[in-house]
């Protein structure tokens, strides 16, 4: 589904990628975890086609095409869901019509009709019940006003408005309360095809006791240090990151 | 030498031609304010891009030209207006038509309402409402620095009088369509009180449309009083083709406990400049400032706001925005004042633009002057292009950029016209700001003119 | 609320203690002095010319310049009261008598050193300050520029300007006036016509400056304004770090300084310029203090250059000044930091022009105003995007904090743009002191004065991080001692 090969990326000149190689199933769940600023983010960026993440070196294929070829939209169209790690907040634009503009574009990509008013608004109603988000929400404009939570869940909710094929969860489990954390793990597990993947990114084992990964990487200073099964996560929860900062330094020693 | 421009002298010859005329036709008391004002005016003078207020607006293109005036109004114009019908729909208005700055229904030249609401013309009212009108007429209109409000004063004679009077609460708005229509090239004045009592409650939409494409210059002066307790909005919706220059200049007293809102929807015009005045005169007074234009070819269109905190406790609020495009250019010049004592204050101001083009141009200048310590003031102003942030979150969600860069302008414009209170005319300017960013509007279609 | 009522009387006290610290710089040395009697004619500028053996073309500049001047009028701003000046009144040039040529520090008048031990400003190279190279101006003339040899030795020139004038003729020709123009405003014409001295410093082509390059002014004399210029040019690929500090007696009357900072940074050059700014403020009733008038600006002429101004004005009775940069190389940056105080009777008019010519030009705008007594703080800026800078950036951030019920804040910024890839940004906030953060100091045990102290110093940070290490900590200091314990 997703293949990453040796992807080097900077911003404003500084290297932050330096040379990411990850593969990435059908069906399967990986989760992403590493100490805060070791490019976990900037790797969801360039995967979404953010245009300031300038990638230098690398090819990323998506489905057998050249991401990195594609424009943001075309990328969500094609099925790739960012969840933001820090949602934006869009003041005047309401989540209705942000939705219903985004269904569309998708329906129209995919050689469907728009949906009626009314099939829209039912399928926002069903999709709030699915991530059990305060109907009052929908009402307001995108993010604006909305707390911490409430933004994650938000974007938990787009992604089962949406029906993404490769999500990429940016730390959508910070800042949640335990119910939430719950509402977020059902909204993945229930998405979950043998046909769709996830990344998810996070720094807490507690999640992946919900959404259980295939394979845990540790990303630090920009490259993949480590992969392992699930155990991994349950052994930086105990250890932390210094031990495996020491394997690193020790490797590049030798 | 006298020092005083071209421009000036071209209206104080005007005054002297027609002084005798305007006064025989209008009532003792108004009259009675003209010389003193006539001579500040001449002092002054037509404000010049020297003069602070006017940094960036000049007036010269629109003042410094022949035009006929009117100082009478003359009864066959009125059949056009007559025929003008708003085409809002689903607006219940109580309405009032102006023509050329006069009030036309010549039977009824007062109006009264349920609950004692007068509505009218001011000429009528300043002779059956002489105490009301000597108590407010002239108490809030005042600048040491702008001329053109006395030569408003010194010449103008009729406009929209309406009283509320206390504890009534007005739940139809009043409409006031003022429509400029002339054979030839004109100037006019007019002048509105509005008196809204002690806990009265009270809304008023004023329309301006041109109804010939003749070369247009209106100054207007609105002096509204509210009382304590009242509430008070007005909404002015501006449209009028690009060979109309409108100059606006209101003044809202508010007194103690009061709350009132000011939204000036500029959406088309040649040169348009609303100067707004709030005047918080009362502990716990509350006021809103709002406004947002659009503008295109070689529009310009200047909003000039003025706080005065005199008052403790007081909140206030501005948010202004506009979407340049084309070689337009607007300005945007808002005043917060803190006087000394008027501690507990709360004032917040926002001013965003959009350029669109490179030879949009937009000048800002948001002013904090504060003279106590217990207050919260900020503001904020911004000139640049839709967030680039939002137009990611947007695209990321699969919606194309062309589509996102519109939805962003959309919700920048909707974030002013959300304020309207009155649903029909919300939904209506919600509808005529998409169309109009779209381009599916021509850009003429909402304009009364066909010119063809 | 009582709890309130009860912190806002302490604060109350505090704010009075605070905002009663003294001037520590009010002395007056007893140093032989040469003047000039009162007054400015043509007369007066040439006889300032001749004490300095100038060449023709200065003198042609000071005249032309003077010409100019008597044609303009003082501005006028508002919330800023400026009482009316007499020229007549003021000597336009004093010196310290039969200055000989310095050979060495015992050169030095006695005096005039212990001025300068006292203001703990170090004359004496072994003595001095760790990397910091000093030119002290005393009244209107440079007394001494330390470490000028071990400058010399990589091309730095960094002399008084009246020495620049005889050494570097062609230098001081062609920059002076190249940013400022004697027409720029009623000061600038007026210093331009009778300046006396300033510094003069030159980077070559690809030099670091090592250390900081320093100069320290201090008015003295009674009745005299101070009128001095700095001109700074980095060449291509240079860099330096050079800093004012001003201060001045204590006396009744107010004293003039009208002084002009020109600066030029070339290509890939970087100018942090640092003002510590203390003159005499003037006492409680607002009796006294230096009038500072002042035009600085610079000129980011080259690709890639970098003027940054940071400020910390807490002297003066009244100070005017707009250190600015015109951003005519693409992809230059310029900055603006400043601190401003005004307590008791002060009045500060300060801020910034950005103007934005080049393309990729960015430049970023932080102010914090601190009113207290019955000061006067505005803020007062303009950013300008001229129609081809091209993907202009501004963010400007205009804080104002208020102590005390009596004083004034104010922003006026101004915001010009004519390009549509242009990104302006303007935000600016004014209010007291947090009670929520005192009392969430006080709840972690620390005294409502020290919790201003850390409060205030908190708001500053920003500015004085911008410093060169030894001036953050005096910096620190000063701003302590001009407001201590003024929180209410
Ligand atoms: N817009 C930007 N400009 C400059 N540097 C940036 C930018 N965005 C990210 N960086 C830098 O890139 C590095 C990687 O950042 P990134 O956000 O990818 O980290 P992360 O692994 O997601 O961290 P966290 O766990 O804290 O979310 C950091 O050093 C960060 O400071
Ligand atoms: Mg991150």
């Amino acid at each position: 589904m997703l293949i990453i090969n040796n992807l080097k990326a900077s911003i404003g000149g500084k290297s932050i990628l330096k040379g990411i190689t990850l593969e990435v199933k059908p069906g399967e769940i990986h989760a992403i975890m590493g100490p805060n600023g070791s490019g976990k983010s900037t790797l969801a960026a360039v995967l979404a086609g953010r245009e300031f993440v300038e990638v230098t070196e690398g090819s990323v294929t998506y489905l057998g095409k050249n991401l990195l070829d594609m424009s943001p939209e075309d990328r969500a169209k094609e099925g790739i869901f960012l969840g933001f790690q820090y949602p934006i907040e869009i003041p005047g634009v309401s989540m209705v019509n942000f939705m219903k503009t985004a269904v569309n574009e998708h329906r129209k990509h995919n050689g469907l009709d728009p949906l009626s008013a009314s099939d829209f608004l039912k399928l926002m109603r069903d999709k709030k019940e699915l991530v059990e988000i305060d109907s009052k929400l929908a009402n307001r404009s995108v993010n604006e006003g909305f707390s911490g939570g409430e933004k994650k869940k938000n974007e938990i909710f787009q992604m089962a408005m949406l029906e993404p094929k490769l999500a990429i969860l940016d730390e959508t489990d910070s800042g949640l309360d335990i119910d939430a954390l719950r509402v977020v793990a059902n909204g993945v597990n229930k998405l979950k095809r043998p046909d769709n993947s996830f990344i998810v990114i996070t720094h807490y084992q507690r999640l992946l006791d919900y959404i259980v990964p295939d394979v845990v990487h540790v990303l630090y200073d920009g490259r993949i240090v480590k992969t392992a099964g699930r155990e991994l996560a349950l052994e930086l929860e105990e250890k932390g990151y210094d031990w495996i900062k020491k394997e690193v330094e020790n490797n590049v020693l030798s | 030498m006298n020092g005083r421009s071209e421009v000036t002298e071209r209206y104080i010859g005007l005054y002297k031609e027609n002084i005798e005329k305007i006064t025989t036709s209008s009532s003792p008391y108004i009259n009675s304010f003209r010389e003193a004002a006539y001579e500040r005016f001449r002092d002054m003078g037509i404000p010049t891009k020297k003069n602070e207020a006017y940094k960036y607006t000049n007036l010269n293109i629109f003042f410094d030209h022949d035009y006929k005036s009117y100082f009478m109004p003359v009864t066959s114009d009125f059949i056009k207006a007559e025929e003008f019908r708003c085409d809002v729909a689903d607006l219940d208005t109580h309405g009032i038509v102006l023509l050329n700055g006069f009030y036309p229904t010549i039977n009824e030249k007062l109006r009264q309402l349920p609950s004692g609401v007068w509505i009218g013309s001011l000429n009528a009212a300043a002779i059956k409402f002489p105490d009301l009108v000597k108590k407010h007429y002239g108490k809030y209109a005042k600048s040491d620095t702008d001329g053109l409000i006395d030569l408003n004063t010194a010449m103008a004679s009729d406009g929209v009088f309406v009283y509320v009077p206390e504890g009534v609460a007005l739940t139809k708005p009043v409409q006031v369509v003022n429509l400029v229509q002339s054979d030839e090239d004109m100037f006019s004045q007019h002048r509105n009180l509005i008196i809204v009592e002690k806990g009265a409650e009270f809304s008023i939409i004023i329309c301006d449309h041109t109804l010939s494409p003749q070369k247009f210059l209106t100054n207007a002066v609105t002096e509204v009083f509210v009382g304590e307790n009242a509430h008070f909005d007005l909404i002015r919706v501006q449209n009028e083709h690009n060979a109309a220059c409108k100059v606006t200049h209101t003044f809202i007293h508010q007194e103690k406990n009061s709350v009132a809102s000011s939204n000036n929807m500029t959406l088309h015009g040649g040169l348009i400049r609303n100067s707004t005045y709030h005047y918080l005169g009362g502990e716990g007074a509350e006021c809103f400032s709002y406004g947002l234009f659009l503008t295109d070819k070689w529009q310009h269109v200047d909003n000039f706001v003025n706080v005065d905190h005199a008052f403790p406790k007081c909140t206030s609020n501005q948010l202004f925005k506009g979407v340049l495009d084309d070689m337009s250019t607007g300005a945007f010049n808002g005043r917060i004042l803190v006087r000394p004592d008027a501690q507990g204050t709360l004032a917040y101001q926002k001013n965003n633009n959009i350029l669109l083009t490179d030879d949009a141009k937009m000048d800002t200048k948001p002013q904090l002057e504060i003279f106590a310590d217990d207050v919260k003031c900020s503001h904020g102003a911004t000139i640049g292009q839709v967030d680039s942030d939002a137009l990611f979150y947007l695209q990321s969600r699969g919606i194309n950029k062309r589509e996102a860069r519109l939805m962003l302008m959309f919700g920048f414009a909707h974030e002013v016209i959300q304020n309207i209170k009155i649903e029909a005319l919300r939904d209506r300017m919600d509808n005529l700001v998409m169309q109009r960013l779209k381009g599916e509007l021509s850009r003429c279609a909402s304009c009364m003119v066909k010119c063809g | 609320m009582v709890i309130h009522s009860i912190m806002e009387k302490d604060q109350d006290k505090i704010l009075s203690d605070v905002t009663s610290g003294e001037y520590k710089y009010g002395f007056y040395s007893d140093i032989e002095m040469e003047r000039i009697p009162k007054g400015l004619s043509e007369e007066v500028v040439r006889i300032i010319s001749a004490k300095k053996n100038e060449p023709e073309w200065l003198l042609d500049f000071r005249l032309k310049a003077y010409k100019h001047w008597l044609t303009m009028k003082m501005p006028a701003w508002p919330n800023l009261r400026i009482p009316e000046i007499n020229y007549n009144e003021i000597i336009f040039y004093a010196a310290p008598k039969a200055r000989p040529v310095l050979n060495s520090i015992d050169d030095i008048d006695p005096e005039l050193r212990k001025t300068f031990d006292k203001l703990g400003i170090p004359l004496n190279e072994q003595k001095h300050l760790a990397g910091v190279a000093v030119d002290a101006v005393i009244d209107s003339v440079s007394v001494k520029t330390t470490f000028k040899e071990t400058l010399a030795e990589m091309g730095i020139i960094f002399c008084s300007f009246s020495d620049a004038v005889k050494e570097y003729p062609e230098l001081v020709r062609r920059y002076m006036g190249s940013v400022v123009p004697y027409t720029d405003n009623f000061f600038a014409s007026l210093n331009s016509a009778v300046f006396s001295d300033g510094s003069f410093c030159y980077i070559p082509k690809g030099v670091r400056c090592p250390m900081e390059l320093s100069t320290y002014f201090r008015i003295n004399s009674a009745n005299t304004g101070q009128f001095e210029r700095t001109l700074l040019i980095a060449d291509e690929e240079s860099y330096v770090s050079y800093l004012e500090g001003c201060t001045a007696p204590t006396r009744d009357e107010n004293q003039l300084h009208a002084a002009i900072v020109e600066i030029i940074a070339e290509k890939n050059a970087e100018v942090k310029y640092s003002t510590v700014q203390n003159w005499y403020p003037g006492n409680k009733e607002g009796l006294g203090g230096i009038f500072n008038f002042v035009t600085k600006r610079g000129m980011c002429k080259g690709e890639n250059s970098k003027i940054s101004w940071t400020q910390i004005e807490t002297g003066s009775a009244i100070t005017w000044k707009y250190p600015s940069c015109i951003l005519r190389g693409d992809n230059s940056t310029g900055e603006f930091y400043s601190v401003a105080v005004t307590n008791n009777y002060q009045q500060a008019d300060t801020g910034t022009k950005m103007i934005h010519i080049g393309k990729n030009t960015k430049s970023t705008i932080v102010s914090k105003g601190i009113s207290a007594g019955h000061g006067q703080n505005s803020y007062r800026g303009l950013v300008k995007v001229l129609k081809n800078a091209s993907n202009a950036r501004n963010f400007s951030q205009c804080d104002s904090l208020l102590l005390g019920d009596k004083c004034g804040a104010h922003t006026f910024p101004y915001l010009e743009v004519d390009n549509q890839t242009a990104i302006v940004e303007h935000e600016a906030t004014t209010s007291k002191i947090g009670e929520d953060q005192i009392f969430y100091c006080n709840q972690r045990g620390i005294s409502t004065e020290d919790a201003i102290g850390l409060i205030v110093n908190g708001y500053a940070r920003e500015v004085i991080n911008k410093l060169p290490m030894e001036f953050a900590v005096e910096a620190q200091k000063l701003l302590q001692i001009s407001l201590e314990g003024s929180v209410g």
